[in-house]
């Protein structure tokens, strides 16, 4: 490998021949005990990815039940538990797991640090996510409800007060619901803390802050986010626990308490969540559409200030969600106001993305596809959003199928597929290997016609007055074709996850060998071998712009020339 | 290859326009109907506040609508016009990494849209939201509970359950209904998407909103918060009758509960069994309020929420057992016999 590596100081491998012969129960003792970021970085992604596939297989359970009116394959009380397992499991055991996943793996090589901050915090924090997870899905064993049997949490991924009270929720469900949030949080915010700490302290020389990835400005952002958001997560469910086992009446309406407050608690948290979410995402595409348009980001500075911009704004925003709950009319514009106001930095970052790809010279690999499929449906995804953001419109459209569109169009249609784009692009990283293109194709377009058919769709039954969380409806609203419609598209997209993880396996086993900069990209990361030896640079490297490696591959033309 | 490639772009493109068209045509139809129909569209208003929401989304779809085109075009333009090429040579690509007066021209431009758009939708909230209730108002309250409706209407001294009376609404003679907004358990939500955006029914925190429906006829909504089990089923139908038969209506539901002696054997086993606790029948000792009135239970068209027709033999199955419509509702089934459940049903029959 030594002859492929790029002359970046430190990037020799000098760890000795790994020898296979260990047993497997050392080898899983190794995955348990590590406190490598890499390792780290893959158990959130395996963890993740897990999910993902859970939480999919009931987005399908759901979709077959909607499929015609009146079905009976699900009965009221399991669906409802499908639908609020599905909401928590993607935004807490996917999201959430998948960002981290890659913020760990990623941050450390890219600003030319061995590891995080603070190692032993970091898996600390992996395993505290990890067991919220098991705690939660526990339940559909051990959650005895009211008759005994083994009940999930089924009042909506947003749990609304007074539901959760233990007059009308009795049985553990919901216990677990808001005990396994709790723990899944706090490992979220020992990971929040570590990012920040690394990415401000641990840079190598030459990194200053305005030479950081934009990945890694994207994470410090995020995380920053996270720390501010998590909390009143945190300190509602503590409140929900005490009103429902020590008799406390923060939400319990019948003794005075109020729901909105629990309201107003969760989306202080819930709508910076959605940031949370997809800043992450939108690092990705920052650093995949350069390398696939051969052209460096447009207007770095501006995408810097957008995203702190966004980050701001989005904690002005959360009422937005509280439209119809009654607010006087001058509380309701002055949401209406600050939500138009995000429009502006995402539109900003939109404007960067394509003037980046505007004279360059696009190549279509897998993650350039998904990240193009980002652009196209971010920017729609924005602009339901401003719909929804006419308060008087969202006074239609909320809590009907249209919310659900715009919501997944950003969940979907943004995240996933950058996340997609993410894994295909630094798979060849993680494990030597490239993923099979072939597949990835076939991935890729059945997952965006899939996409389509299913959530273009959604915005018209939203239209027509289909509320969201039903677990059927009447036949005579006209909603039939569309609701099957809607289903089949869920079909399509399961086949091409099966497709995906199928390209994962396979590819590891027998997919072409990497080599160390596949892409012939210009971060860091790239200049080390694959997968990277564990203390990743032997020596600190050096940098002088924020391509160190365009300038290593171009010494007549390099960007510290330029970059102001 | 070339070919192969264009036929996928075809297919996919009929895939996503056949709800499209499938909708526009639905959306058509309703746009053009006046009044009620079968299917509760926000492209088919029927009363004031549903008519400016739909003015101000035609306004807000036509602006995203613009910039979608022109952002979305510039992406597909660039996307189609900068691929890589057989023909290119090794070369990069010319590097650029900025322009200061392009990135102000992008931040002023979406700045001015964004003041226009929320000028325009205030207006629209405040007109709304808090337009003056008109002395001839009438006054509704809603009370929301676990799946079923409670209507009350305190100057009338009505009480009735599901199926909302109000009075048409023209501009010789507005009539508007002024709806109090409560719930009796958890969060619900009041949407009938043809004559109001929605608004929720939250403990605690009592809510006003207004209907002025301007065609008479059956319009339907359903709860839109998620309640429990059976949220699903928590329907809703708003009758808008002529003022003659609005009075008229008001007329039977202000009488008592009818008493028809040939029935009597059905109220005793109504005033015997649990019954009573839950529901009230005005003239009887039947005074629960946790359940649905039932004094005039034979003048509504559907039980239980809208879940059933009410006829005799849906009202025997419900009565046996009501997790045959709505598992999960919260009337027990109360294990009576088939004569006591006929009785019952001949009973409520006569409830007019
Ligand atoms: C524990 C309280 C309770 C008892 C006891 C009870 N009900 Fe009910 N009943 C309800 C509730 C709650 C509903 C509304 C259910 C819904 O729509 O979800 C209801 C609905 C109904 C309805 C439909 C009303 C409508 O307008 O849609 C009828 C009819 C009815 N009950 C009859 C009876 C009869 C007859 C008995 C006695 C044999 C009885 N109920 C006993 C609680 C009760
Ligand atoms: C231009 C940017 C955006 C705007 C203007 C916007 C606006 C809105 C508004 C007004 C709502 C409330 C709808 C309602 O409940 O009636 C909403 C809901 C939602 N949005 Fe966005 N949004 C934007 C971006 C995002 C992003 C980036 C995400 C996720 C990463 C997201 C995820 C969600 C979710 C999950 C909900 C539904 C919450 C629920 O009720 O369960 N949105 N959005
Ligand atoms: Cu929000
Ligand atoms: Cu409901």
């Amino acid at each position: 490998m030594a002859d492929q590596t790029l002359p970046i100081a430190g990037t020799v491998d000098v760890t000795p021949p790994r020898r296979s012969t260990a047993m497997l129960l050392e080898w899983l003792h190794g995955w348990v005990v590590t406190v490598d970021h890499k390792r780290l970085g893959i158990l959130y992604l395996v963890y993740g990815i897990f999910f993902l596939l859970v939480a999919g297989a009931e987005a399908i359970a759901i979709r077959i039940q909607l499929a015609w009116p009146g079905m009976h394959f699900l009965s009221p009380e399991l669906y409802n538990e499908m639908f609020t397992m599905h909401g928590t499991t993607m935004v807490f055991l996917v999201g959430m797991t998948i960002i981290f996943g890659f913020a760990n793996y990623l941050v450390p090589l890219m600003i030319g640090a061995r590891d995080m901050a603070f190692p032993r915090l970091n898996a600390f924090s992996f395993w505290m996510t990890a067991f919220g997870g098991l705690l939660i899905y526990y339940s559909f064993i051990g959650g005895f409800g009211l008759y005994g049997m083994g009940a999930a949490p089924d009042v909506g991924w947003w749990a609304y007060a007074p539901l959760t009270a233990k007059a009308f929720s009795p049985g553990h469900a919901t216990d677990y619901w808001a005990l396994a949030l709790i723990v899944a949080g706090f490992g979220t915010l020992g990971t929040a803390i570590n990012v920040i700490a690394t990415t401000l302290s641990m840079r190598c020389r030459g990194m200053t802050l305005l030479r950081m990835p934009l990945f890694v400005w994207l994470m410090l952002v995020t995380s920053g986010l996270t720390l501010i958001t998590i909390t009143p997560l945190t300190a509602a469910q503590i409140m929900l626990v005490i009103d429902r086992y020590l008799g406390g009446h923060f939400f319990d309406t019948q003794a005075g308490g109020s729901a909105v407050v629990w309201m107003h608690f969760f989306w202080i948290f819930g709508h910076p969540e959605v940031y949370v979410l997809v800043m992450p995402a939108f690092g990705i595409a920052s650093e995949i559409i350069p390398v696939f348009s051969r052209k460096a980001i447009f207007g770095y500075p501006a995408m810097v200030a957008a995203s702190v911009g966004i980050a701001f704004v989005s904690l002005g925003v959360w009422a937005h969600h509280m439209f119809t709950v009654g607010m006087t009319s001058v509380g309701n514009a002055f949401f209406v106001l600050s939500t138009m106001l995000v429009g502006i930095p995402t539109g900003i970052k939109i404007f960067n993305w394509v003037a980046t790809i505007w004279g360059g010279k696009i190549r279509f690999a897998t993650p350039m596809l998904f990240c193009l499929g980002f652009l196209f449906q971010f920017l729609i995804a924005g602009l339901t959003g401003i719909m929804l953001s006419v308060a008087p419109w969202n006074w239609q459209l909320h809590n009907s199928y249209f919310v659900i569109a715009h919501f997944h169009y950003v969940l979907v249609g943004a995240i996933v597929f950058n996340v997609f784009a993410g894994i295909y692009y630094w798979y060849p990283k993680v494990t030597g290997r490239m993923l099979s293109e072939t597949l990835g194709k076939w991935h890729f377009w059945l997952f965006f016609i899939g996409f389509h058919v299913t959530f273009d769709t959604m915005h018209f039954v939203g239209f027509l007055g289909m509320p969201r969380s039903i677990y059927t409806y009447e036949p005579d609203r006209g909603w039939n074709h569309l609701n099957f419609i809607i289903s089949m598209g869920g079909m399509i997209q399961a086949i091409a996850v099966l497709i995906f993880a199928w390209n994962l396996v396979h590819s590891y086993l027998k997919g072409k060998k990497a080599g160390n900069d596949p892409w012939d990209a210009w971060t860091l990361e790239w200049a080390v071998p694959s997968p990277p030896p564990v203390y990743n640079f032997a020596a600190d490297p050096v940098v002088h712009s924020r391509r160190p490696l365009w300038d290593l591959k171009h010494p007549e033309d390099p960007d510290w020339k330029y970059e102001a | 290859m070339k070919l192969r490639k264009r036929e996928h772009g075809a297919k996919a493109i009929r895939v996503i326009s056949l709800p499209a068209l499938c909708f526009f045509a639905m959306a058509a139809r309703a746009a053009w109907a006046d009044g009620p129909e079968a299917t509760p569209s926000i492209f088919a208003p029927a009363s004031t506040p549903a008519s400016n929401i739909l003015d101000l989304s035609w306004f807000v779809l036509a602006i995203t609508g613009g910039i979608f085109v022109s952002v979305g075009g510039l992406l597909a333009y660039a996307v189609i016009r900068y691929r890589a090429r057989a023909t290119d040579d090794d070369s990069e690509p010319p590097q650029i990494y900025g322009s200061t007066q392009v990135e102000l021209a992008w931040t002023v431009i979406p700045i001015l849209i964004v003041v226009v758009l929320f000028l325009t939708t205030a207006r629209i909230i405040f007109a709304i939201q808090d337009a003056p209730k008109p002395q001839v108002a009438l006054d509704v309250t809603v009370v929301g509970h676990q799946y079923w409706w409670e209507f009350r209407y305190p100057k009338l001294g009505i009480v009735t359950a599901n199926e909302l009376h109000v009075p048409v609404s023209t501009r010789l003679e507005p009539k508007p209904t002024f709806l109090h907004l409560l719930s009796a358990d958890v969060d619900h939500s009041f949407w009938v998407p043809q004559l109001a955006g929605k608004t929720d029914l939250i403990p605690n925190h009592p809510n006003d909103t207004w209907i002025d429906p301007y065609h008479t006829g059956v319009y339907v909504g359903q709860c839109a918060q998620f309640c429990g089990v059976e949220h699903a089923k928590m329907l809703l139908r708003v009758y808008v009758d002529t003022p003659e038969e609005f009075d008229a209506w008001v007329k039977q539901q202000q009488r008592p509960g009818e008493q028809d002696a040939s029935v009597a054997a059905g109220r005793h086993v109504f005033e015997t069994e649990a019954c009573t606790n839950c529901h009230r029948i005005t003239g009887t000792a039947a005074a629960g309020t946790f359940g649905p009135d039932l004094t005039h239970l034979a003048s509504r068209t559907t039980i239980a929420s809208g879940a059933a027709r009410n006829t005799a033999e849906n009202l025997h199955a419900w009565i046996e057992d009501p997790d045959h419509f709505k598992p999960g509702a919260l009337m027990p089934a109360m294990q009576l016999n088939e004569e006591q459940i006929n009785e019952l049903v001949a009973y409520l029959n006569t409830l007019h």
